[in-house]
């Protein structure tokens, strides 16, 4: 299910130096081609290996146009379909269209907390150096779990 | 001004440098800040950085988010528990002392991805599950997880990446990371050829070299996907069940570092919905779904006495994965295939008791299964008009993967615990051929340190262990986290030195950009020139040797030793031909080194299985010379290091010994 651009809908993120979609690939593929020398399309971004795609879906979900869109694969799947996402700061929505025009449409949660909003050692304790070499981590979080040594039989 | 093939050198010195950017590598960078802070304290002042060939917040396996965290310990289990699952399902070739430092350790992880926001489903006081979002009691506080399994928790886990590279981005602070660097040596110290002393790569960005000097390196560079061809060759290469960004790096430079690695034999053949690679865990674990041949029987009951070829691991309660799958092959390779997971049967099941809103919740559980972490199978389903509840879906095993954190345990022998009772010395018959150089026992002074001074590993990189995935590597990343600074507080006032020149170093790492360079006008088509190879070719080229000599799906994972000496012999021509590798951009020379990394991978594979003269994970591969787990002279860990100067390899054997009593399995 590579992904593809639409290109009614890029804008290559206003003329930055580095789209969202490129930013955030973890394959490196996504390119903006800045004179369309590529594609035909300047100033918008584009899959430069679909067959490299795992369909991660990061791309889709950053785009700040909704340009990104993921066609199952052509080797592989009947056509028709499509699976596309909405990604909000608490939530994600999914629709997902079948070959036969069936639909089905879920939102799930993604997180609890603000975008933004961790604070990594808040309240949390300062590191004491002499227990550098003991088991355990700098802040306890009610997760060590000692276990019986009796199972230790080497011991 | 640089160009292409010409770049500006970037020189920068610090005392740790932690390669990768996935769930290892963000534990690292959450526990050091702390830790950085006491050691400054002492006087210390650490210079830290993290290098990531993409961008953290969607970087390493858990990019695309999980459905499932599949090592959540728990107050009702014991670590011991936890070790001897992870055992059985190797085949009983596991480190114990490994596995029981994860299991104590792990839940610590999976309490603060909640704090941090990681959504995770409860179960209310009348069994009903709830998603993440309800508000419900924390697991710190005593809140219960939903299990999908023995150790399984399930998540609203699309985000669970972007969240935990939140806490580790804001904790390093922006100016410790590095992102679109992608390291591709380790280099050795000048005085010390068993030390580290700096790393070395490029962007992929800009015509910049990175040079990092450096006192510790953390390894975490992920497995290893696409050495051998896989069942998709189109478009849906990339559809792979790990992600495809998984080079075998941390295999490959460890290996040319010096470093010793262990059980490189071991591979991971997932069963998996067919074609786009959907979990199953939930499906057979949830919703209670059976799997069958094109019959409707169910192999694991129909084939249940050849469980009986592999005691003891055969007759567990669960048995080994790769014997799951043997039942399963034997359906295919007899044509009683498809294999069918019977959903509509479960779901029928389910729906009996079960209210008209719980049903719209389970049907939203199905596919947020998948959604949450393999979105394309959605579109498989999608596609093909499949609706679980009305229409059975095909199951199909993998291509091999290697990996340390999944069901696998290939990777780097790392120094393990020193107080659960591990060896300190090596009695065994064949001890005289372990090189002289490496240490003895299982534990050598820092936790999570590899056979190379300075040189740490976790999650993937850490070999002989197995099921600690997304939490365990992420708490793995923190033991290392500590040990690093406790070796540099050791190690303050050594300088380290660089083997090798930075102008040599730019050779080597610019070289396929050189050889398009020099070569691209001799031909009118640019991807067919005697002079180079592309990357991809050359990918494609290893694919089918692991394929058709090294027990791939085109032998239906078997193999002999007369196939593999003709892999050895082809590999090694694959070998030469690596230092003829084009690069006509940046992107093709990251293309190009992930491809160097694979072949080492691939090597060490093959010359693993080798050495090992039985076929140790039936359903994974198979010797068909030495088609029997041989208890005798084969309990124990195959394990290697590589000559870079000679481009050889050493394989040798070091004893297993069991630190938790494993008949308790099978009472």
């Amino acid at each position: 299910m590579p992904t593809f651009v639409r290109t009614d809908k890029c804008d290559g993120c206003k003329g930055q130096d580095k789209t969202a979609c490129m930013y955030i690939c973890p394959h490196d593929l996504m390119k903006l081609d800045k004179d369309g020398s590529e594609t035909g399309h300047a100033m918008k971004s584009y899959n430069q290996e679909p067959e490299q795609c795992w369909e991660c879906y990061s791309c889709i979900k950053i785009c700040p146009q909704n340009a990104i869109e993921a066609r199952p694969y052509a080797d592989i799947v009947p056509l028709g379909a499509s699976v596309q996402p909405l990604r909000g700061t608490d939530s994600i929505m999914w629709t997902i269209k079948f070959r036969n025009g069936t639909m089905k449409r879920f939102k799930f949660p993604i997180r609890t907390t603000p975008e933004g909003s961790i604070d990594p050692y808040g309240g949390k304790p300062a590191a004491d150096i002499n227990k550098i070499a003991e088991n355990g981590f700098f802040v306890e979080a009610n997760g060590y779990r000692t276990g019986d040594p009796s199972e230790l039989i080497a011991k | 001004m640089a160009e292409f093939g010409k770049p500006d050198v970037v020189e920068e010195e610090v005392d740790i440098l932690i390669i990768g950017g996935g769930m290892a590598a963000c534990g690292t960078g959450y526990e050091i800040g702390p830790w950085l802070d006491a050691a400054k304290a002492q006087g210390v002042d650490i210079k830290v950085k993290l290098v990531d060939k993409a961008a953290m917040d969607r970087s390493g396996a858990v990019a695309q988010g999980l459905s499932a965290i599949n090592t959540y310990i728990g107050s009702e289990q014991d670590p011991a528990d936890y070790t001897r699952m992870v055992s059985n399902d190797l085949m009983g070739i596991t480190r114990d002392d490994l596995a029981y430092d994860l299991g104590r350790h792990v839940d610590e992880s999976v309490h603060l991805f909640e704090e941090w926001g990681l959504p995770i489903w409860k179960m209310d006081e009348n069994g009903e599950r709830h998603d993440g979002s309800k508000g419900m009691t924390p697991l710190k506080d005593g809140g219960k997880p939903v299990r999908s399994g023995k150790w399984q928790i399930m998540i609203n886990g699309e985000s669970y990446k972007w969240i935990v590279a939140e806490a580790a981005k804001k904790a390093l602070g922006t100016d410790r990371i590095q992102e679109r660097v992608f390291i591709v040596k380790l280099v050795n110290d000048k005085n010390d050829k068993n030390r580290i002393a700096g790393a070395v790569g490029f962007s992929t960005r800009d015509h910049q070299l990175f040079v990092y000097k450096c006192k510790a390196a953390l390894l975490v560079a992920g497995g290893c996907v696409n050495i051998f061809r896989p069942r998709s060759v189109g478009e849906g290469q990339g559809r792979a069940w790990y992600p495809v960004w998984n080079a075998g790096s941390t295999y490959a430079m460890a290996a040319e570092a010096g470093a010793e690695l262990t059980m490189m034999e071991n591979r991971f053949v997932p069963t998996r919905f067919k074609d786009g690679y959907g979990p199953v865990g939930a499906w057979f674990l949830l919703f209670k779904s059976q799997a069958t041949n094109a019959f409707g029987e169910v192999y694991m009951v129909r084939n249940k006495d050849m469980l009986e070829d592999y005691p003891p691991y055969g007759l567990a309660k669960v048995p080994a994965s790769c014997l799951r799958n043997h039942l399963m092959l034997k359906e295919m390779r007899e044509g009683r295939g498809p294999i069918w997971m019977d959903t509509v049967t479960a779901l029928a099941n389910l729906r009996e008791t079960l209210s008209p809103r719980e049903v719209k919740h389970l049907e939203a559980e199905a596919w947020e299964d998948f959604l949450d972490m393999c979105i394309g199978q959605c579109g498989i389903w999608a596609g093909e008009n499949i609706e679980p509840e009305k229409k059975n879906s095909e199951l199909m095993p993998t291509e091999p993967y290697l990996l340390g954190s999944h069901s696998g345990c290939c990777g780097i022998w790392a120094s393990g615990p020193t107080d659960v009772g591990a060896p300190t010395s090596e009695e065994h018959a064949e001890k005289d051929k372990i090189p002289s150089h490496l240490p003895e026992g299982w534990n050598w002074g820092y936790r999570g340190m590899t056979t190379v001074q300075g040189l740490f590993t976790a999650g993937d990189g850490v070999g002989a262990s197995g099921h600690k995935f997304s939490s365990g590597s992420h708490a793995e990343g923190r033991m290392c986290a500590k040990s690093m600074v406790k070796f540099v507080m050791d190690n303050k006032d050594w300088k380290p030195e660089l083997d090798t020149d930075v102008d040599t170093l730019m050779e080597e790492i610019y070289r396929p950009v050189r050889n398009y360079l020099e070569h691209k006008d001799y031909t009118t088509a640019i991807d067919v020139n005697p002079h180079y190879i592309t990357p991809r070719m050359l990918q494609f080229r290893l694919q089918k040797i692991m394929d058709e000599y090294v027990a791939g799906v085109a032998t239906y994972y078997t193999t002999n030793e007369h196939m593999l000496a003709l892999a050895e012999q082809k590999l090694e021509m694959l070998k030469e031909d690596a230092l003829k590798m084009r690069a006509k951009d940046l992107h093709e020379l990251l293309r190009a080194w992930e491809n160097y990394h694979r072949i080492l991978t691939a090597e060490a594979h093959m010359k693993h299985i080798q050495f090992r003269e039985e076929s140790r994970y039936p359903g994974f591969y198979y010797r068909m010379d030495k088609n029997f787990v041989d208890e005798e002279n084969w309990h124990c860990f195959v394990n290697s290091v590589y000559d870079k100067t000679t481009k050889t390899w050493n394989c040798f054997k070091r004893a297993h010994k069991d630190l938790v009593d494993k008949s308790k399995l099978f009472k």
